[in-house]
């Protein structure tokens, strides 16, 4: 059991008011908050270690490379990655797709073909698209079913021989829908095709095990795990990012530098061209000890919990329909009331301290689909409380009667 | 009355309500009463695309005046849109150009007009003041 009030102690910024009530924070979708031993060690970075890393001979230097290096370790081992290089820095989940994409444009031709699915937030969408573009490969989706759920008998039609690579998300951000991504991955390798696992809204709900998965890449921010904003991991087989070539250039990604010819540098150092944020990067190593100290098994039945409560609350709303059902789900409620925009209820809401995401979620195609113009979406973390989804539930209701 | 007086006259109306509740539901009666768009002026053309409520914005010339009509699919932002058609229509050209919309913040509706309130509402303000700027240099 989780001592919920203990663990709310741990973040500041949920005591705060918000237009006169106390804050409700349900939009860890979009962002999750940071506990003090979060910002303890940022300033702690700053006030005791800043150096730039892997370049000084001096002592500071070597104890910023030290901790920097120490939490991508950290990293390595929970998500359970085989080598400490595979695990590369970036600025967030948007970068590390990037990376990718970028990186297969040389392996790519023409009839070749990519596949993302129509639960994808736009960063897993458009540098597919670009990638496509340059290279005269095809973007293929995975469609969905009214539940939003992927259709896995669809998938396994759209692959074949000319599958190069596959992206999905891990969970998706704007219904919450967990895709079973093991089976897909297996799927895509007996075709000979890489696989992407965005995973930025899965890491603050469980631990993935990239072994186990056998994926080819995942990627995630930290900013929605308790860590910092501006740092993000992307893990790769050591294999594929041998293979493909570095991002960016610049320093630190180098081994030597002549007009005539640069060789790069061995991983991690190949992806991660100039001085990276290297706060971010050790902090993110806190955020990551924070959260297994807490334990995610304990994290996800708690939220499990929330979800149960919140859907059972919300759906006794006359009028009020939940956009995503899907079997598997984590702590997500995306939900409209008939005959009202979202936009209106979370202006209202607003007003009550309760913070909720409204409008596409950076995620149109599912809009589009559903012939909506988007939803009110409640993400919970662990910290949140029933009597907070009592608080959302009561103001809903209020706002409904204001605006019917 | 001229823009200002206008404005005035709004500021004291919304000076009469105790809170943010009173407020906001009389911007959504405003929004519920707004009268209807034209359907032909329902166009791509004069869609303003916020992130979160569209906005629809059609601009007529009447006797060297502007006369707007609005829409949108959210019904705070057509109660907003609402107050501003009050405020910029049936309007010369000129006098729309030197008005500004700094009423709104004393109306305690600030927030609704904020950038990353993505709400149509500012992109459409933009908009009015365009028309006004083409109407004027036709002449």
């Amino acid at each position: 059991m989780l001592d919920i009030q203990k663990i709310r102690a741990d973040f500041p910024i949920l005591s705060q008011k918000v237009n006169g009530h106390p804050l409700v924070y349900f939009d860890n979708g979009a962002t999750s908050q940071k506990p003090q031993v979060v910002l303890d060690a940022i300033s702690e970075y700053y006030s005791q270690t800043n150096a730039n890393i892997h370049r000084g001979v001096h002592s500071l230097s070597q104890k910023a490379t030290d901790a920097y290096e120490l939490s991508r370790k950290k990293i390595q081992q929970h998500i359970n990655a085989q080598h400490s290089h595979e695990v590369i820095f970036t600025s967030g989940t948007t970068h590390g797709i990037n990376a990718i994409a970028n990186g297969f444009a040389s392996l790519l031709q023409k009839g070749d073909e990519v596949l993302v699915s129509a639960l994808e937030h736009h960063s897993n969408i458009v540098p597919w698209q670009m990638l496509c573009e340059r290279t005269g490969a095809v973007l293929k989706v995975i469609p969905i079913n009214q539940n939003g759920e992927l259709i896995q008998t669809e998938y396994d039609k759209l692959l074949s021989a000319n599958t190069k690579i596959v992206a999905v998300n891990h969970i998706s951000n704007a219904l919450g829908t967990i895709n079973p991504i093991a089976e897909m991955i297996r799927k895509a390798h007996t075709v000979g095709a890489a696989v992407l696992i965005d995973g930025a809204q899965a890491v603050p709900h469980l631990k993935p095990d990239v072994q186990a998965l056998d994926c080819d890449f995942y990627v995630f921010s930290g900013h929605k795990m308790c860590g910092p904003t501006g740092i993000g991991i992307l893990y790769g087989k050591e294999a594929w990012l041998n293979q493909l070539p570095p991002y960016q250039g610049g320093g630190e990604m180098i081994a030597t530098v002549s007009f005539e010819k640069t060789t790069y540098a061995d991983l991690p150092h190949k992806f991660e061209a100039g001085t990276p944020n290297i706060e971010g990067g050790i902090v993110l190593g806190t955020a990551v000890d924070y959260l297994n100290s807490i334990g995610f098994e304990h994290i996800a039945a708690y939220e499990h919990e929330l979800l149960d409560y919140a859907t059972e609350k919300l759906s006794e709303i006359e009028g009020l329909n939940i956009v995503g059902t899907a079997k598997e789900k984590t702590s997500v409620i995306s939900f409209n009331i008939q005959g009202i925009h979202p936009y209106d209820i979370g202006t209202i809401i607003d007003k009550k301290g309760i913070a909720v995401r409204t409008g596409h979620h950076c995620a149109q195609p599912i809009m589009d689909f559903f012939c909506i113009p988007g939803t009110i979406r409640a993400s919970f973390a662990f910290y949140n409380t029933k009597e907070e989804i009592d608080i959302l539930v009561e103001a809903v209701k209020k706002a409904k009667a204001m605006l019917l | 009355m001229t823009i200002k007086e206008i404005q005035h006259e709004i500021v004291d109306e919304f000076s009469m309500f105790e809170d943010w509740e009173e407020r906001f539901q009389y911007v959504i009666d405003l929004g519920k009463t707004l009268p209807l768009i034209d359907a032909q002026y329902k166009t791509d053309e004069n869609t303003i695309k916020g992130c979160q409520s569209k906005v629809w914005l059609h601009a007529e010339e009447v006797d060297e005046k502007i006369v707007f009509t609005a829409d949108s699919d959210a019904i705070i932002t057509k109660g907003i849109i609402a107050i501003l058609i009050r405020v910029f229509s049936n309007r010369t050209p000129q006098e729309i150009l030197a008005a500004d919309t700094a009423f709104i913040d004393e109306i305690g509706l600030k927030e609704q007009l904020s950038p990353t309130r993505a709400n149509g509402l500012v992109s459409m303000i933009k908009q009015i003041k365009m028309y006004a700027l083409a109407y004027d240099s036709k002449k």
